[in-house]
């Protein structure tokens, strides 16, 4: 009997892998925020500096006295990245701890997974993932403050019809996000005068892109295109220099780090991306409102962490949006604090300045990512 | 077009003979114990990682490689001496079990040790590309092309003229009469696991330049190296190296002639089409089912 006892307790943290990290206090004068993220599997670098964010500025919050007079307390979990378990993770939060809004939901699996159930428990929710499909079409309780891969898509489109390219190649990989991103640029392109001349695509986990890419030196594409995420780019990016192709050479958002120029070396000299305005702070204009609000955060965060990242940013934007919601409602009414987070304008965050509406629930402009080209081994504004 | 083709096949060779060492180390333990080995793909990531932790600690580039495969090397005699000579009177489906159990465990060692990082490796000899008509190959590929070619002559002298070799081969055949004649078949199963890690390890570090490397790389390589083998002729090292290149060269022409998004595909419906017709794979003897 203690035997199978142990047995259904251990495969019971292993389904659902819930243990409660933080004690449940039930208390007057408290402010719960709830939050699912995905802090270990293959998402938890998205996971781990939102989490690492929000608890600095709680932190900081409530040594400055809260909001409203009240302690902020968060209430997280685990999801690993799985579907399900936010689905279970989002219920407890809402039935057990009662928590008064969610912010989280690192992947848009967990975020899209949680939409009915925040919609029918009408609690206000801001999800930290990149799919358009969690505010468009727009539900009420629903908001989010990462910039999406349609806006990293018409970036690029807008920086290429600048240069006069109407015939681009575009090379994709078979993850999510680069499917997502793959059927944004072939929506997109005919609104910016562009054409796909060719649509290649590639495994992740591939080791050589030299096939696709031969291919594309035989049409006659003016640019390259390769909306990709992970090593795969990197791999690209020094097959198309192993190749002698001379086109430029664009990336999407999804490489936006210092490890993307560590691993494609001189490869990724002239590679240009949308990115967000975080990782250049430094470069950005004093004229930027963006500029302060960038620099604070990456210092707090690089002074306690270590590097920054644009995905901690999110958590930054969703918490300080729904501190700003909950101060105008003066008090703790669900439907209030979602009005006016509906409400939030000129918001000034680290993914660009916030204007939401009832129909946009990001309000996000495409002036929130910056075009930029990978020099000497560093980005430079474009 | 035929700059086309000859630049698929510079790919497929190089991504061929990668997939068909990795075949050889599945070959070479299914030969021994008639287990399929699913950590094999492991020991391709641990060799290369191995190499660039080496090479970044400042260790000598060719030290660091060698001393790389040794590392690789005893991680497969670990396996094989705390896994699998543990659970020797277990069948081999328990114990191809086993080595699934065994692959999941060395990748999380591996997550631990090294993290999520992407890891890249410096090449054998620069990497200016050379010119072959209009299509170009790195010096890496003649790399790759040459260390497959070389292990796959000196796997072969092991087998064909060695005692040891022949030893290995006669525990394939029959365990119990090989035992009877006094081969050690014990001690032939942990240098077949030691051999086929070797093998991993070298595959590993020969690709790392090209690509990159995770903790989680030896996942495919292992599928495809697995599938090469199942193409060949499971058991048949010669026939996995063959499947291996085979497989790399459909993949390339497939993607190159036909449409990229069906690569995978196109391979394997050919692997379902060879097993269909042969189900030995193309260089297995077709076995009688033993009922």
């Amino acid at each position: 009997m203690k035997v199978l006892k142990l047995f259904l307790t251990v495969i019971f943290i292993l389904l659902f892998n819930m243990s409660p990290l933080v004690p449940i206090v039930h208390a007057s004068g408290i402010i719960k925020i709830g939050s699912f993220l995905a802090l270990t599997g293959p998402a938890s670098f998205l996971g781990d500096p939102e989490l690492k964010t929000l608890k600095m500025y709680i932190d900081q919050i409530n040594s400055q006295g809260g909001v409203l007079g009240k302690k902020l307390e968060l209430v997280y979990y685990d999801t690993a990245g799985h579907a399900k378990s936010a689905k279970d993770i989002v219920k407890r939060l809402i039935q057990k701890d009662r928590v008064d809004v969610i912010i989280g939901g690192s992947t848009s699996g967990t975020s899209l997974a949680v939409i009915d159930i925040v919609q029918a428990r009408k609690i206000p929710f801001i999800s930290l993932a990149g799919s358009i499909k969690i505010v468009q079409p727009v539900k009420k309780w629903v908001f989010k403050t990462p910039h999406t891969d349609r806006m990293a898509a018409a970036k690029i489109f807008e920086d290429m019809k600048k240069r006069h390219i109407t015939r681009i190649a575009l090379i994709t990989g078979n993850g999510g996000f680069d499917k997502s991103g793959r059927a944004q640029c072939l929506d997109l392109a005919p609104r910016y005068g562009i054409k796909i001349v060719a649509d290649e695509s590639y495994g992740n986990a591939d080791t050589d892109m030299t096939t696709q890419l031969t291919k594309i030196r035989a049409t006659d594409a003016q640019a390259i295109l390769n909306f990709g995420f992970g090593k795969a780019p990197a791999i690209v990016a020094k097959n198309v220099k192993q190749l002698g192709i001379r086109l430029p050479l664009y990336e999407s958002h999804g490489v936006a780090s210092k490890k993307f120029i560590a691993l494609a070396g001189d490869a990724a000299e002239g590679i240009r991306l949308p990115a967000a305005a975080l990782l250049v702070a430094d470069k950005l204009p004093d004229s930027d409102p963006q500029k302060k609000v960038l620099l604070g955060y990456r210092n707090m965060y690089e002074a306690k962490y270590g590097p920054v990242s644009t995905f901690g940013g999110h958590a930054y934007d969703a918490l300080f949006i729904t501190v700003g919601a909950i101060r105008r409602a003066g008090c703790l009414d669900k439907a209030k604090i979602r009005d006016e987070i509906e409400k939030t304008k000129g918001f000034v965050g680290t993914g660009g300045i916030f204007n939401m509406s009832p129909e946009d629930h990001l309000g996000l402009g495409l002036d929130a990512f910056k075009m930029l080209e990978i020099r000497n081994g560093t980005w430079e504004l474009i | 077009m035929l700059d086309q083709l000859i630049q698929f096949l510079i790919t497929g060779i190089t991504v061929g003979a990668a997939y068909a060492l990795v075949g050889l180390g599945f070959a070479i333990i299914y030969n021994a114990s008639d287990v399929v080995n699913f950590a094999q793909g492991e020991f391709v990531m641990i060799g290369a990682m191995s190499a660039i932790s080496l090479i970044d600690m400042g260790i000598p580039y060719g030290v660091a490689l060698a001393a790389a495969v040794a590392i690789t090397v005893c991680v497969g005699l670990a396996l094989e001496k705390f896994a699998i000579e543990q659970a020797r009177d277990a069948t081999v489906v328990s114990t191809i079990i086993i080595t699934i159990g065994a692959s999941i465990f060395l990748r999380g060692m591996a997550l631990i040790v090294w993290g999520k990082d992407i890891y890249a490796m410096p090449p054998f000899s620069g990497e200016k590309p050379i010119h072959v008509g209009n299509a170009t190959m790195l010096p890496q590929n003649i790399w790759v092309m040459a260390g497959t070619a070389a292990s796959v002559l000196l796997v072969r002298y092991f087998f064909n003229r060695t005692a040891t070799g022949k030893a290995i081969l006669a525990c394939s055949y029959n365990m119990k009469a090989a035992s009877l004649v006094g081969i050690n078949v014990r001690k032939m199963l942990l240098i077949s696991y030691g051999l086929s890690a070797g093998l991993g390890a070298l595959a590993g570090i020969l690709i790392a330049p090209i690509t990159y490397i995770t903790y989680d790389s030896g996942v495919m390589l292992g599928l495809k190296g697995f599938s090469a083998a199942i193409l060949g002729g499971m058991g048949n090292p010669m026939g996995a190296v063959a499947g291996g290149m085979l497989l790399g060269l459909l993949e390339c022409i497939g993607a190159g002639f036909i449409s990229s998004g069906y690569k995978d595909a196109i391979a394997f419906v050919v692997i379902l089409m060879v097993l269909f017709f042969r189900p030995g794979g193309l260089f297995g003897s077709a076995q009688a089912e033993r009922v």
